[in-house]
């Protein structure tokens, strides 16, 4: 299950953009992977996140993992619903379990990232 | 890497598997995952293979005695039919192994051991056992399935010949599943009434398949580790290892105080245990993980976490920890360093889920 119109990081995170904004969350891909997911730390509004730098931390019942930035700019609004209920994250990961909102501070970089074909092909690979 | 005889159901099931003590066993199976697996147990009924843990029998003329100076726990006043938990320590008090002892008849011991420590098990009833002593390694033809759950009661008893609402918590008997001569356990590592259920390799698969044909869900390590968790259960390697102290353990029951066994000096001297094994209930989701540090109020270190989850059953995480005697008083404010982050908690006695069905009337499942 890999949508399309969104873009894609090799870190398994998606960006879907409008405008300037980016919604941020983890793959199908990612959220299987992880399995379970039993607790999520969102980046604090305003905080200034840079391309592949951390951004908070997930926790499933296997393992914890940092939750890295695909974009590099400035959070402008977190899901709260999913500490409380990080399940969803597993559920729905391209929906309801979206993570956080960020202003993108060089669009170029959204240029780097994959579309949902070469995400699919870097899949295979993984 | 050494296979289990439902090792072929494991993948056809799509289990995520692993290596675990040298088999590869599932983690969990492909559209439950941990979590649904451990409402099973806690709701319904779990499935786990278990064959890689250790069978062992011993028996003879010396056996009972050289068993009460190999093991922890009083051996000669437990009835046919009994089971009981004990250590095998070495001689500085620390665990070679944790097991269950069962007691077949007068001269037979059966002892269910963990995979890990297979070897240590071997060598230790090699040096510790005289000519007339026997014993037979049986963990390759005994096949062990663990049923557990408020469930498991009614299935088990649809499998079997023979009833089994006569078994009490900690004991067992023997009895038939299709032809093959089986032992029906009830004991498990979930805290839930449940049963081990010891069978001929051959018969492994067909039972297995009964009983998930019955409604029994397969649950794998994951849901295994954190059911064990929730009930406070001791994991070999990680809350017990051969240079921890058994009396830190806090699993007194297991140690007699009548008798002298292999490291009981040490392991019954009162100044033994300067930290002891506690329970910290923690604030939020976030898990600690083995090896994290134990702060007291102060920030002082005070020990050591050697299990850590998120509990579902809670709906926050627990932890086990070895920490100063002074800070194991429940209620103590404690804080764990996670990597960059601190979790708040709080000493307290496990279990931590305080629900479970283990010791209750089996009529009120059947």
């Amino acid at each position: 299950m890999i949508p399309d119109g969104l873009k894609y990081s090799k870190s398994h995170e998606w960006v879907k953009l409008d405008g300037g904004v980016a919604t941020v969350g983890i793959t199908d891909h990612a959220q299987d992977t992880l399995g379970d997911i039993t607790f999520v730390e969102l980046p604090k509004v305003g905080a200034g996140l840079t391309k592949e730098g951390e951004a908070g931390v997930i926790e499933s019942v296997k393992a914890a993992s940092d939750l890295l930035s695909p974009v590099t700019g400035e959070v402008v609004s977190v899901n709260g619903t999913i500490e409380m209920a990080p399940e969803k994250i597993n559920s729905d990961p391209y929906g309801g379990g979206w993570l956080y909102t960020v202003k993108i501070a060089d669009m170029s970089e959204v240029d780097g990232l994959m579309d949902a074909a070469s995400y699919g092909k870097y899949l295979e690979t993984c | 890497m050494k296979k289990t005889p439902i090792h072929p159901r494991h993948l056809s099931l799509s289990a995520k598997m692993a290596p675990f003590a040298g088999y590869e066993m599932p983690l969990h199976y492909e559209g439950y995952g941990v979590i649904k697996e451990h409402e099973a147990a806690r709701t319904g009924a779990a499935l786990f293979d278990t064959c890689h843990m250790g069978v062992f029998h011993v028996g003879g003329i010396g056996g009972l005695w050289e068993l009460e100076t190999m093991l922890s726990c009083d051996i000669e006043d437990m009835k046919v039919g009994a089971c009981r938990y004990g250590f095998m320590c070495n001689h500085a008090g620390g665990v070679i192994d944790d097991m269950i002892v069962y007691r077949m008849n007068d001269k037979d011991f059966m002892l269910v051991t963990n995979a890990v420590n297979e070897k240590k098990v071997l060598f230790q009833l090699k040096n510790y056992t005289a000519e007339f002593t026997w014993f037979r390694n049986d963990t390759e033809s005994t096949a062990k399935i663990d049923v557990q759950g408020p469930k498991s009661p009614k299935i088990v008893a649809g499998l079997m010949r023979e009833p089994i609402d006569g078994i009490k918590f900690y004991n067992f008997a023997k009895n038939f599943y299709r032809d093959a001569e089986v032992i029906v356990s009830r004991t498990g590592y979930t805290g839930e009434i449940g049963f081990e259920v010891y069978c001929p390799v051959e018969a492994a698969g067909d039972f297995w398949d009964d009983c998930v044909a019955a409604g029994a869900v397969p649950a794998g390590l994951g849901a295994r580790d954190i059911l064990r968790l929730e009930m406070g259960f001791p994991l070999y390697g990680h809350e017990l290892g051969e240079d921890r102290n058994a009396a830190q353990s806090g699993f007194s029951r297991a140690l007699s105080g009548k008798k002298d066994f292999i490291g009981s000096g040490a392991a019954l001297d009162p100044l033994a245990a300067g930290q002891i094994l506690c329970g910290i209930s923690l604030e939020g989701r976030r898990s600690a993980r083995q090896g994290d540090a134990v702060l007291d109020g102060g920030g002082t270190a005070v020990g050591v976490v050697t299990s850590g989850s998120f509990s579902p059953s809670l709906g926050h995480a627990i932890a086990l920890a070895y920490v100063d005697k002074n800070c194991a008083v429940a209620g103590t404010a404690l804080r764990i360093v996670c990597g960059k982050a601190e979790i708040a908690g709080k000493a307290c006695q496990p279990p931590f889920y305080k629900n479970a069905t283990a010791r209750a009337d089996i009529k009120l499942y059947l």
